[in-house]
């Protein structure tokens, strides 16, 4: 999966499209991967722009836990921002909004 | 064939508190004022058309328990859980207390799922038959030492009916009660078992206590496979998604999310929530529901799943 990087203010964002499901999720994994390895303590922080997901299953979700997991493990900060109105309700109803950093706009997160 | 749901709730009985029930009465109240409701028929009606349901109903506290019948006179179950009390109770009052064959198709022997038996009282009775399936070896002691001191004070032995354990092995089919049986194993703590069960050409899965992690392509079309276009797939989803791949992962239990997905992917015409959270009461259930059947909703493609929860006492005829 192609991930659109920009560094913005020492912040990493990555701008993944389209729909993270169960065919594409190992994919977006690998491409997380070494974005995710760099996200730690002094390092830049790490912010996924979701403008283009149109959808994310539970395989996708699992994909961010386990990378929000790891960069909290090394000291460093990972944020999910600008969900379009259906994948914003599949993190409410997933609880993900609960569990990690949610930020409603692009703008909000490089503030954040 | 008829499904109904003699217990529902995950891990642990729960009843509601007086708080609970003061709640419900003060909501069913509040709705009432001011109308003409002066006969105890139009309460009923008032009740059944206008309440919500966790205003007018209890989802129940029961565990595992589901009675999948097929019309014959023997009875199939799966799982022991306290909801088999209740069963046990009305079997003998509507039938007799004796003359019953009882079929049972065991998940897994965790207390939850085997703690209805010492109070099963056709257990007790001459004359009735009680066949245990399931693919964990030794499921005869599991009951034997259930219904035994430290833990009960009435001794297996003193069970009169005919006990008998059948060894079922996983992915392959039987013939039980007259429907076509298939197991499969399930990831849980000490391995847990769904069920496929066909008859007069309906599907019913039963596949509880089942967590699944989603990170292994073969294991989701696994469960595809074994819920496909399935009439009802009655499903484990006590967590949230969130709490299941974090704080909960590896307790064996799963989500409404991944019991969409699943149920989606196979095609399954019906999801059944199914045992409950314990510490969730009748609203939180109730909106969980409207939650997922919203993400059926917006998730859905070019098949329609209709999601429902259990409760205890609810029939579903396919």
């Amino acid at each position: 999966m192609d991930l659109v990087q920009k560094r913005i203010a020492g912040t990493i964002v990555l701008s993944p499209s389209g729909r993270i499901d169960h065919a594409t999720a190992e994919e977006f994994k690998a491409s997380l991967a070494p974005h995710v390895a760099r996200c730690a303590a002094g390092q830049d922080r790490l912010v996924l722009d979701f403008t283009a997901i149109e959808y994310i299953s539970s395989a996708g979700l699992r994909v961010l836990m386990l990378a929000a997991k790891q960069a909290k493990a090394q000291g460093g900060a990972l944020a999910v921002a600008a969900l379009q109105p259906i994948v914003r309700e599949i993190f409410e109803i997933s609880r993900f909004t609960l569990v990690m950093k949610v930020f409603t706009t692009l703008d909000e997160a490089l503030a954040g | 064939m008829v499904v109904r749901f003699w217990g529902t709730r995950g891990s642990i009985p729960v009843a509601m508190t007086a708080a609970q029930v003061q709640r419900k009465l003060v909501a069913a109240l509040t709705r009432a004022a001011g109308r003409p409701l002066d006969t105890p028929q139009k309460i009923r009606e008032f009740v059944e058309r206008e309440l919500d349901f966790p205003v007018s109903h209890t989802f129940g506290g029961n565990s595992s328990c589901v009675q999948i019948d097929g019309g014959g006179r023997e009875y199939l179950l799966c799982d022991l859980g306290s909801g088999v009390r209740v069963f046990g109770n009305h079997v003998q009052a509507a039938h007799g207390p004796s003359g019953h064959t009882f079929h049972v198709l065991m998940s897994h022997p965790h207390w939850d799922h085997v703690m209805g038996f010492p109070f099963f009282m056709p257990a007790y009775t001459e004359g009735n038959r009680i066949r245990i399936y399931g693919c964990h070896p030794r499921l005869s002691e599991v009951f034997r030492r259930q219904n035994a001191a430290p833990f009960f004070p009435v001794e297996y032995t003193r069970m009169s009916a005919t006990i008998e354990f059948v060894q079922l092995e996983p992915e392959r089919d039987y013939e039980i009660n007259g429907a076509r049986v298939r197991a499969k194993l399930q990831r849980h703590g000490g391995d847990s078992y769904g069920y496929r069960i066909e008859q007069h050409g309906k599907v019913v899965v039963y596949s509880t206590d089942s967590e699944h992690k989603q990170d292994d392509p073969a294991e989701v079309m696994g469960f595809v496979e074994f819920f496909k276009t399935a009439d009802l797939v009655i499903f484990d989803s006590q967590y949230s998604l969130a709490d299941a791949i974090s704080i909960k992962e590896d307790w064996g239990h799963s989500s409404n999310v991944v019991g969409v997905e699943l149920c989606q992917l196979a095609r399954a015409k019906r999801l059944c929530l199914y045992h409950h959270e314990p510490i969730f009461d009748d609203e939180r259930i109730a909106a969980l529901l409207d939650e997922t059947r919203r993400l059926e909703e917006i998730t859905r493609a070019d098949h329609r799943v209709e999601v429902t929860a259990a409760w205890d006492g609810l029939e579903i005829a396919l």
